[in-house]
């Protein structure tokens, strides 16, 4: 048992380094993808050349992000296989149909025409190339779509059936997997901060160059227009957040609760502000779940269900099991874990029943077992559980994450407002060192508000998988802890040496440019 | 229309500066990526073990039915 829990926190720890290191890149290959596509679409309504040698030297700094990221992705997917078999086989053609449009369709379009965007200038058309700028930030786009749809259908498993013959889930339903409302709201999500994120970078490094007192002209282009797509893709941010927000209580009322620190919810349940987090409390004691807070009245009650007079249960309420009468007067209710671990188990007795039936022909049993199985599947996870507590994902790092992402989107929003006041009223502010620093010095806060967005996602919704289907613990493959090791360190030490190179190379060109006049 | 698609190609990666760095670590990371990770540390767990999709489905759900077994 303590060696299966060390390969489990081995390979989520594996797991978490390599999708963290590879979402460094993501959002900047997204965000300044549709930043170069407008610029370009500046370039092709003014025929300024400005616009085109701004545009130019963006994308070389977004080639190089490109081809410092490209394939970080593809070691999610050994791991899959090595790691996590027996989730990548019950998973079945679900992940694998996602994954592989992505792999073909998305990835092949995106290196098509990235290679008509570098090398097409003065070769095709104006329009055409415009197009391949264009069409190579929507195969950004689309390549997030299909990977956040594997995702969303983790968080949110809809459109298959359990086939105990297969011991898979199978696609009933393309459609419910890929609209499914947490798959949207996701991907537009992911997309739009991508944008914020992609906003930043271009006004940072525009500030370095008023920092260097060099491209003045450029580095106001820059802030305007990075300036407004970072501004939209944040309010955007917000929107979609209000959203996931909403799906969060529908369909991971355990998380919410993580995020919010919360075992005891309550009618008109208030929104922490400001808090912290008693670390002696756990399930098991009545201490008090906060050293300090300070509350937003009715806050978490509007943002999970748009209702200030909503129910919003707590861990203990949700390990419990509560029916309660809300403030409008409805009636909620949900099991207890202690019913849910029953009914789990009874799912997977069901399934050992079918199979030792079909081994022996015998259609009755089977077909009862069957009965049972399906009347149960959606417990199915939670029959690995030994005791309720084990449902309940590390409040701390759930708990501080959001607030990190919260309080760091509140921060860039100011800095949007004040970088486009710069540009737009006050362009003397634009000399002062001060202002300079800040620029520069938000490209890392918005990594680290971008990276705690998908701890929330991520370690919100532990021990699951698969949201109540597959605990961690059940989808690992019998592999040794030791050989995951290995390979974890090995990660980081490639990692590393592959962001020294990206930040290396991305530092020395935009040194290289802040030296001379790149408009020029 | 073969041979302009190949010059078009070959000049721009004639023409290419910091593009050369970033093929040479776009190769690089491609070679430590497939010819060593995927070759030496991450065989496919399932295609070591069964050979048909029947006795993969056995295997999982040996392994799902009892998850510590191995351990």
């Amino acid at each position: 048992m303590n060696d299966l829990m060390s390969v489990v926190d081995w390979s989520r720890a594996q797991f978490a380094l390599t999708a963290m290191v590879h979402w460094l890149f993501v959002p900047l290959t997204i965000g300044l993808s549709f930043i170069v596509a407008l610029m370009e679409t500046m370039y092709f309504r003014t025929k300024l050349e400005k616009w085109k040698k701004l545009t130019k030297f963006w994308m070389l700094l977004f080639g190089i992000n490109f081809a410092c990221g490209v394939a970080t992705g593809i070691i999610l997917e050994f791991e899959f296989g090595t790691n996590w078999s027996n989730y990548s086989w019950f998973v079945g053609d679900i992940f694998g149909a996602p994954l592989a449009i992505e792999g073909i369709f998305a990835f092949f379009m995106e290196s098509t025409f990235i290679a008509v965007m570098f090398f097409g200038w003065n070769k095709v058309s104006r329009g055409f190339h415009l197009a391949a700028t264009w069409l190579t930030a929507f195969g950004v786009v689309l390549s997030a779509l299909w990977i956040l749809v594997a995702n969303a259908w983790m968080q949110y498993p809809a459109g298959m059936e359990f086939d105990p013959d297969q011991m898979r889930n199978v696609m009933v339903n393309f459609s419910d997997v890929v609209f499914s409302p947490v798959a949207m709201n996701k991907f537009f999500h992911t997309v739009f901060s991508g944008w914020t994120l992609g906003g930043v970078f271009v006004v940072g490094v525009a500030c370095f160059m008023l920092f260097r007192k060099s491209n003045r002209e450029a580095a106001l282009m820059s802030i305007k227009l990075g300036g407004w797509v970072g501004l939209i893709g944040l309010l955007l941010t917000m929107y979609t957040g209000d959203g996931s927000a909403v799906q969060v209580s529908r369909y991971q009322p355990m998380k919410l609760a993580a995020m919010e620190g919360l075992y005891n919810g309550q009618v008109g349940q208030g929104l922490i502000g400001i808090g912290v987090l008693n670390p002696s409390k756990t399930v098991d004691n009545q201490e008090d779940p906060m050293l300090f807070s300070v509350e937003i009245p009715y806050g978490l009650s509007v943002l999970a269900n748009h209702d200030a007079k909503s129910f919003v249960p707590g861990i203990n309420d949700l390990l419990d099991g509560y029916t309660i009468v809300d403030g409008n007067g409805d009636t909620v209710t949900d099991l207890s874990y202690t019913e849910k671990i029953a009914r789990g188990k009874e799912a997977q007795e069901a399934l050992a029943r079918y199979h030792d039936a079909t081994a022996a022909g015998d259609e009755q049993t089977r077909a009862e077992a069957l009965q049972v199985l399906r009347d149960n599947y959606r417990y199915f996870g939670y029959g690995y559980f030994t005791e309720p507590s084990q449902g309940v994902p590390p409040v701390a790092l759930t708990f501080y994450s959001f607030r990190i992402m919260v309080m760091g989107g509140g921060y860039l929003l100011l800095f949007f407002l004040a970088a486009l006041f710069c540009a737009y009223k006050k362009q003397n502010w634009l000399d002062r060192r001060w202002i300079h620093w800040v620029g520069i010095l938000t490209i890392p806060v918005v990594w680290i508000v971008s990276e705690a967005g998908w701890v929330v996602a991520e370690v919100g919704r532990q021990p699951w998988v698969i949201q109540d289907l597959m605990p961690a613990r059940a989808a690992i493959s019998a592999i040794q802890s030791s050989s995951v090791q290995i390979t974890f360190w090995m990660f980081v030490v490639i990692f590393l040496g592959l962001l020294i190179a990206d930040v290396s190379i991305l530092c020395r060109e935009i040194s290289k440019a802040s030296k001379k006049e790149i408009l020029k | 229309m073969i041979k302009a698609i190949y010059n078009f190609y070959a000049e721009g990666f004639r023409s290419m500066t910091v593009g050369r760095k970033l093929w040479a670590l776009i190769i690089i990371k491609l070679i430590i990526i497939f010819a060593v990770l995927k070759l030496f540390f991450f065989p496919d767990f399932l295609k070591s073990k069964c050979q048909t999709d029947d006795e993969c489905a056995d295997l999982v759900r040996q392994e799902m039915l009892n998850p510590d077994r191995n351990y």
